[in-house]
This record gives structure tokens, C-alpha cells and sequence, in this order.
């Protein structure tokens, strides 16, 4: 076998880029996933100095049934907060692209208006500004504080899904629109038979993304008071008084919103490849 | 003024169009009969993809006439939908509509615009796709099929609509050389069957062939025109022979 033809020193091409671009792959999240136990472990070992109280995973586990009914209520909130923010922001979205002036600007200024604004700033506007209850008819409708919390995080949602609209719209090329008019199709039929299915495909993985942000984002509803996962962490850590415990419940707290958000990273990661081919 | 089918179907007069400083179009006229298959040559930037864009409105002119059918195009009242279904439009870079497959991209404007049956449009759309020798490739996207196969497709596409003119943007000019052969053999069937057909073309063998008429643009003008036996064997204006002697 000849391993090379000459003695004398070679030098061999260079690959601009050769080198592989750093992924994020799945490892990643199991690493960070042991990084999160080893910690939770630590503290146990730690814990095991106070004699005469329950170890701390034993008092995790005591109190998961609390923490995952809070939990809920953070992926009820997200899921309403991502509901409402997409069918008020997509209109939005489409109103930025609007032919007429005085429609296009309004809408531009609202997106702006709520995509700048901080998401704490707009909680705490909906929770003074909202009343407790709203008469519709006869009947009395209460508006509960997560209610009103799920209200003012779906602003910033619908001002990002409203840009998310007209960055897809304008992300399709020009001569989609000519070909459909050189149809006779109107701007109507144009924009909803060609132009948005389009759309659909680009907008999936950040608006997966956007959700993934949102779900992270719920825990500042604890600030306002609402007793979600956050906050009934807070409420555990008072009645039981012990500080050792303190980093490995908001450790817990992190592991559940970890689980539940990074597949959702995964499969926008998945989405985004397979949309690139085509 | 009722049109008749002696007169031009397409007439421009004195068409003047400039995109903020740039003129493109200095003044052009031009008729185009019935069944009349004119090719429009000239160097790139001389304004003739402006012209033909022109004709359905798809670029507004500053001033002049375009008449088609004896309609008047230059008019803010003017209903381009209607004036659309009659001119149809073969572009450059075929333009097809990717989310669809080639079967729906040709029945989609005649079920949506024109609100025909579409039982009846499948069957018109089959016949389509046959013409243009795409059968078998009817369920498939326009991403899995070749660039001369989607100008052929975006053909069909266009003459579902059963236009009475067809304008053609050069439409293998972004093709591969061994696929343009398809694109014009059925350009050349449909001009044999009597449609008319305007035409802008760097492929000066096929308007040769082709054409019933030749005009030659360069600058925003047509500077010469006439049979194409005659436009190519003896162009008069020294541009044109400039030119003609660069691309032949």
C-alpha cells in the first residue's frame, strides 16, 4: 500500500470552511438535561447535612402535583395568549399591506406600538386598565387576573405575528403577483389562493418559535400575581422555610418549562431544513 | 366604436411610458392583425419587455393609446380583469405557481375567474398539458419539473383562459439550450393554429421562422420593421444591421 508518492513534505489543500459549523443537535438538550439533575442531585447530597427534615427530592416530589396544576395554567395561558394573538395579528399583518393609506399606516403604528413595547410593561397595563368584570347582555362575564394577564401577553404575540404576516407576504417574489394578474385574478384571489398559502410554510417554524418565547415568557404573569407555576414555587419555598431549597425547586421549575419547550426548538429546527429544500 | 375583425386587434399609438427619470418608450406605434404573429427583437434595456407589459396593463403608460379589440387600455376606467382575460402572458421566468401541481396551476384562473365548470376545464386542461407534450406530469410540482417544461406548463396555464392574444416575454431566455426546442415548437403550433401572437425573442431563427412581421426596438423606438425575409436579408437602418451583426 503506498501511503504517499513522495518523502518530501506536502502541502495539502486548504478547504476554506472545511470545518464543521457548530449545531445544535440533540445532544445538547440531553447534556443539559443531566447538567439540570447532577445540580438537583448536589443539592440533595447537600441537604443530607440537616438532620431531621425530609430530603429535598422527597420534598420535590410532595409538592409536584401543586407545581404541575401551576404548570398547566402557564400552557393554558400560552395557549390562549398564541390563539388570540394569531387571529387578531394576522388581520393586522394583512392591514400592513393594504392598499389604502390611512388602513396600511394604522396598522403599522399598532404593530410597532406592541412589538416595542416590554412584555411586563403591557401586563401591567392590562391588569389596571382591564376591569374584573365585563356585562355583555345580561350576563356577567369575570375577568380573572390570569384572564386579563393571558390578554396582555397576547399583544406583543399579535404585533410579532402581525410582522411575521408581511415579512412572509413580502418574502414571496414580485412575479407571483404579476403571473395572477396577468390571470385576471384580483388582488383578493391573488393574495388568498397564491400568495398566503405560500406564506404558510415560511411562517410555520418562527411562529412555533414565537410560541416557544411566549410559553418562557408566562411566568412574568407572577409578578402580577397570578398563581401560576412561578408563583406557587414562591408559595412552597415560604411555607417550608428552608433556603437549601431554594435552588433545586427553581431548578425543578426550569426542568418542566425545558421539557415542554425544547422539542417544540426541535421540530421548528426539523421544519426550517425541510422547508429550505424546496 | 364597435371592433371588427378587420381591424388591428392590438394597436399602439405613440406609447410614451418612463419609470420616474428613465424613459423607456419614446413613442411607439404599431398594429397587430388578427391571427398576425409579430416578433420584437432589440438589444436588452430598449424597452420591448415594457411594450408587451404595456398591452395588458401590467405597466401603466404615461401617455399615447393602446387599443386591443378596439378597448382602450390607457383609460383610468378601464376594467383590466376583462382586459386580462383576453391577453394572455407568457413570462421570462415561467412564473408558475409552486404550492400547486401543473394541472391545477392551468385550471385555476379558468375556475376562479371565469367560474367555468370544472369538470369542463379538467378536460380542457388535460388536452392542454397533451398539447404542449406534458402528459403524465400533470400531478406534478413545478419544483420536479424542468425549465422548459414549466414555460410549456405556464403556456397551457395562459391559454386556458382562452385569451384572443398571447405575449410571450422572452421565454427561453432563461433556459436551458436543450430545452428552449419544446418551448418553441409549441409557440409555433399555436401560431399555426391562427392565434396572435406578440413575441419578444433573442432567438432571431425562430422569429425568422415564425413571424409574419419583425420589428426591431432600440432606445425607446422602433426603428424598423417589415416581412422577415426582408428585415433580415436587407435591414435598412444601420442599427439594426449593428445589431444584427453582433448576434447572427
Amino acid at each position: 500500500m503506498i501511503v504517499s508518492r513522495t518523502d518530501l513534505a506536502v502541502l495539502k489543500p486548504f478547504r476554506v470552511g472545511a470545518a464543521e459549523p457548530w449545531r445544535f443537535s440533540v445532544w445538547h438538550g440531553v447534556a443539559l438535561l443531566l447538567a439540570l439533575i447532577v445540580a438537583i442531585g448536589i443539592g440533595e447530597a447537600q441537604a443530607q447535612v440537616v438532620a431531621g427534615k425530609p430530603g429535598i427530592i422527597a420534598t420535590m416530589i410532595k409538592w409536584t402535583p401543586l407545581l404541575l396544576q401551576g404548570f398547566a395554567l402557564n400552557i393554558a395561558m400560552s395557549f390562549l395568549a398564541m390563539a388570540i394573538g394569531t387571529v387578531v395579528g394576522v388581520p393586522l399583518g394583512l392591514a400592513q399591506i393594504s392598499l389604502l393609506p390611512p388602513i396600511r399606516g394604522s396598522s403599522w403604528f399598532v404593530t410597532q406600538f406592541f412589538r416595542n413595547s416590554p412584555w411586563l410593561v403591557l401586563l401591567f397595563y392590562c391588569m389596571l386598565l382591564l376591569p374584573f368584570e365585563v356585562r355583555i347582555g345580561d350576563t356577567i362575564v369575570p375577568l380573572p387576573g390570569w384572564l386579563k394577564s393571558t390578554i396582555g401577553l397576547s399583544l406583543p404575540v399579535m404585533a410579532n405575528v402581525s410582522e411575521l404576516v408581511r415579512g412572509a407576504v413580502r418574502s414571496i417574489p414580485y412575479t407571483q403577483w404579476e403571473a395572477a394578474e396577468s390571470l385576471a385574478m384580483t388582488r383578493r384571489q391573488t393574495l388568498w389562493m397564491i400568495i398566503l398559502p405560500q406564506c404558510v410554510k415560511r411562517m410555520t417554524p418562527p411562529w412555533m418559535n414565537l410560541y416557544a418565547i411566549l410559553t418562557v415568557a408566562t411566568p412574568l404573569t407572577s409578578v402580577v400575581g397570578v398563581s401560576e407555576a412561578m408563583t406557587l414555587t414562591g408559595d412552597i419555598l415560604s411555607s417550608e422555610g428552608r433556603t437549601e431549597l431554594l435552588v433545586p425547586m427553581y431548578l425543578y421549575l426550569l426542568l418542566f418549562f425545558f421539557l415542554y419547550c425544547y422539542p417544540i426548538a426541535r421540530a421548528t429546527i426539523a421544519l426550517e431544513k425541510r422547508f429550505q429544500v424546496r | 366604436m364597435v371592433w371588427t375583425a378587420d381591424q388591428p386587434i392590438v394597436r399602439l399609438k405613440d406609447v410614451h411610458k418612463s419609470f420616474n427619470a428613465l424613459t423607456v418608450l419614446k413613442g411607439i406605434s404599431l398594429d397587430v392583425m388578427k391571427g398576425e404573429v409579430i416578433c420584437i427583437i432589440g438589444p436588452s434595456g430598449s424597452g420591448k419587455s415594457t411594450l408587451l407589459r404595456c398591452v395588458n396593463a401590467l405597466v401603466p403608460i404615461n401617455s399615447g393609446s393602446i387599443t386591443v379589440e378596439g378597448q382602450e387600455v390607457n383609460d383610468p376606467k378601464l376594467d383590466k380583469l376583462a382586459l386580462r382575460r383576453k391577453v394572455g402572458m407568457v413570462f421570462q421566468q415561467y412564473n408558475l405557481f409552486p404550492h400547486k401541481t401543473a394541472l391545477e396551476n392551468v385550471m385555476m384562473a379558468p375556475i376562479h375567474v371565469l367560474k367555468r365548470d370544472r369538470k369542463e376545464v379538467e378536460a380542457q386542461a388535460l388536452a392542454l398539458i397533451k398539447k404542449v407534450r406534458l402528459e403524465g406530469k400533470e400531478h406534478v410540482y413545478p419544483g420536479e419539473l424542468s425549465g422548459g417544461q414549466q414555460q410549456r406548463i405556464a403556456i397551457a396555464r395562459s391559454l386556458a383562459m382562452n385569451p384572443d392574444v398571447m405575449l410571450f416575454d422572452e421565454v427561453t431566455a432563461a433556459l436551458d439550450p436543450e430545452t428552449v426546442k419544446g418551448v418553441l415548437v409549441a409557440i409555433r403550433e399555436l401560431a399555426e393554429d391562427g392565434m396572435t401572437c406578440m413575441i419578444v425573442t433573442h432567438e432571431m431563427g425562430f422569429a425568422r421562422e415564425i413571424a409574419n412581421q419583425v420589428y426591431f426596438t432600440d432606445g425607446g423606438l422602433l426603428v424598423e420593421h417589415g416581412p422577415p425575409k426582408e428585415f433580415f436579408a436587407n435591414p435598412r437602418d444601420p442599427r439594426t444591421k449593428q445589431f444584427l451583426d453582433q448576434i447572427l
